[in-house]
């Protein structure tokens, strides 16, 4: 059990079929398959102990990705928008590693041991190269992936991810060769974000060309959905708020050929994705939700959903927007109190996960249960038909007088609001109720409402416990660069 | 052989490949009634009659109680058994693309 099988299956089945394009750079899948072996031997050669990339999305992903499995190597892409200072924390934690990055010199610096080499330099010397055929490992618990988490609360973690989780992930949620000649999908996700990583196989497995976007820009986004006739994308919520901002000075007639948009990562507001079914009306969305640790998508919310929810023809069904769908076929969740007892429907909760592609796993730490339940940290319930909706992180919800406030809540009922650009809510500390509601909002350029309006507006449409006992205005909200909201550094900046 | 996931074998009747993606111990694999092997073999034989339909890269085959499975890796003209039993094409269920 190996990733590189599927791309060694693809090469097989459409060798001529074309796999990458990445700026003025196109590879076919023997092209690809071809790369990812030499780069095999390359790694095996250098004796490292990792194969990392520190760049953008650029054609050494994938070849480094497939390499380092068909090598037995783990595969460690690294964020290259972190400070020197952290990098090289976990350049340290990589060591000995063989790094391919943007640019060589910018790393050399306290570069431990390992190899460093430039991304021009890796793919010249790739195709300077003849052909070889390494027979690669099939070893189902060796690690395929290692992907640091954000660190938005601490040290970054090590997520582990082996060859078992990734196949049967993609196994169970893709057809091989399902994608026609035609069809393109754009990454636009950096290559260390797990979205980056699973876009990748998942393409690979369906036979479907992949068109690399190396830095987001709306502008840029649309244009290359015009110009590659791109058909397939995904996005993480800020991105298609940006988006939707820049199509709106557009002629939506010209992505035509976008047939299937798929978003995740985070939050999504409802007010955006109804804005997104209008702008887009053809196109087909899904909302994904997943975690690294559980090697990408869980639950789905499919385009029929999505459509019955905006003409809904009940409440129920017009509520579904707001939630992120119903478990892939082998996967289980759980709502559990905190206690650990299991709940049931349209009860509150913390989300629990089961299933193959789970590996819940951080480097030196196993983290699934026993029985195999992985502790996902979101809040959340299930409804009466298994659609699963979410609250935020479970350190996140503000405890008020010992009641639960979801953050979200408040925050989708502000955004609801035409004045509100942005919102965030969490918990002050407050003497009277341990913790009070706060929210910091960022108006829509030119509008502006009163402390009062804003409570009153919660207060309308929610319960009084929801009101904010505190009410900031800011020019904007603390994202890091995947568009997660930095809570901890607006409880610090207002307490 | 011992079956474990991961593990690749290859048909003795034509180009058919398989990896096993569940195990279950006490069966045989065949491919065109004749046992797979880890090995690539020496000699081509040929198959048994009426197990000659074929097995598809990329379609996953199970036995009837759902306990063995394996993913075809290169497409062949015999067709997989295990334990006697003909093997079935699992459905994926049709899902949208995710990522």
């Amino acid at each position: 059990m190996n990733i590189a099988l599927f791309l060694q299956m693809a090469a097989d089945a459409c060798p001529d079929r074309r796999a990458l394009t990445s700026g003025d750079v196109q590879l076919t899948y023997k092209d690809l398959f071809s790369s990812a072996k030499k780069a095999a031997v390359l790694f095996a050669e250098s004796g490292c102990a990792y194969v990392s990339v520190l760049d953008e999305s650029s054609p050494a992903a994938p070849i480094a990705l497939m390499g380092a499995a068909m090598a037995g190597i783990p595969y460690v892409p690294l964020n290259y928008r972190l400070s020197a200072d952290h990098l090289h924390e976990l350049r340290q934690r990589i060591d000995p590693a063989f790094l391919i990055a943007a640019d060589e010199s910018a790393v050399l610096d306290g570069a431990p041991m390992g190899k460093v080499m430039s991304r021009s330099g890796f793919l010249a010397k790739l195709a300077g190269e003849s052909e070889v055929d390494p027979s690669f490992a099939d070893d189902p618990v060796a690690v395929a992936v290692q992907l640091f988490t954000s660190g938005t609360t601490g040290t970054p973690k090590a997520a582990i991810l082996r060859h078992e989780h990734l196949v049967s992930y993609v196994l169970s949620s893709v057809e091989f060769m399902s994608a026609d000649e035609k069809e393109a999908t754009l990454v636009a996700v950096p290559p260390y974000h797990i979205a980056g990583v699973s876009g990748l196989i998942s393409s690979i497995y369906a036979c479907r060309r992949v068109v690399q976007l190396p830095a987001f820009h709306p502008e840029d986004w649309l244009n290359l959905v015009e110009n590659e006739q791109i058909t397939n994308a995904f996005v993480v919520p800020t991105m298609l708020s940006r988006i939707l901002e820049e199509a709106d000075s557009r002629d939506t007639g010209q992505f035509s050929t976008l047939s299937s948009l798929a978003y995740g990562g985070g939050r999504m507001p409802t007010v955006v994705v109804r804005k997104a079914l209008e702008t887009f009306p053809g196109v087909n969305f899904t909302n994904a939700y997943g975690l690294t640790e559980t090697s990408s998508t869980i639950t789905l919310l499919g385009p029929d959903e999505h459509r019955e929810a905006l003409s809904a023809p009940s409440p129920e069904a017009a509520a579904r927007l707001g939630s992120v769908g119903r478990p892939l076929p082998q996967v289980e969740i759980e709502i559990r109190d905190g206690k650990g007892e299991a709940l049931g429907p349209l009860e509150r909760g913390e989300v629990f996960v089961r299933g193959p592609q789970v590996s819940g796993e951080y480097l030196g730490q196993e983290n699934l249960s026993a029985d195999g339940w992985f502790q996902t940290h979101d809040a959340g319930y299930l409804d009466q038909e298994g659609y699963l909706y979410l609250a935020g992180r479970t350190d996140d919800v503000i405890i008020r007088g010992g009641e639960n406030i979801a953050p979200a809540e408040i925050e989708d009922v502000l955004l609801s609001h035409r004045q509100v650009r942005d919102v965030a809510a969490f918990g002050a500390a407050s003497d009277e109720w341990g913790e009070a509601v706060a929210v910091v909002l960022v108006m829509q350029p030119g509008a502006s409402m009163t402390e009062e309006e804003v409570k009153e507006h919660v207060r309308v449409h929610l319960r009084s416990s929801r009101v904010p006992e505190q009410v900031h205005f800011a020019e904007s909200l603390p994202y890091n660069e995947m568009g997660k909201l930095l809570r901890r550094v607006l409880r610090e900046e207002y307490s | 052989m011992q079956m474990k996931p991961g593990l690749r074998l290859k048909s003795t009747v034509c180009e058919g490949e398989v990896m096993v993606v569940r195990a279950e111990e006490g069966g045989e694999l065949t491919c065109g009634g004749r046992a797979m092997s880890d090995q690539p073999p020496s000699a081509r034989s040929s198959g048994k009659e009426g197990q000659m339909h074929g097995c598809l890269m990329g379609k996953r085959y199970i036995n009837a109680a759902d306990s063995f499975e394996v993913l075809c890796i290169k497409s062949g003209e015999g067709s997989l058994y295990f334990g006697g039993q003909e093997l079935m094409t699992k459905d994926t269920k049709k899902l949208p693309s995710s990522d």
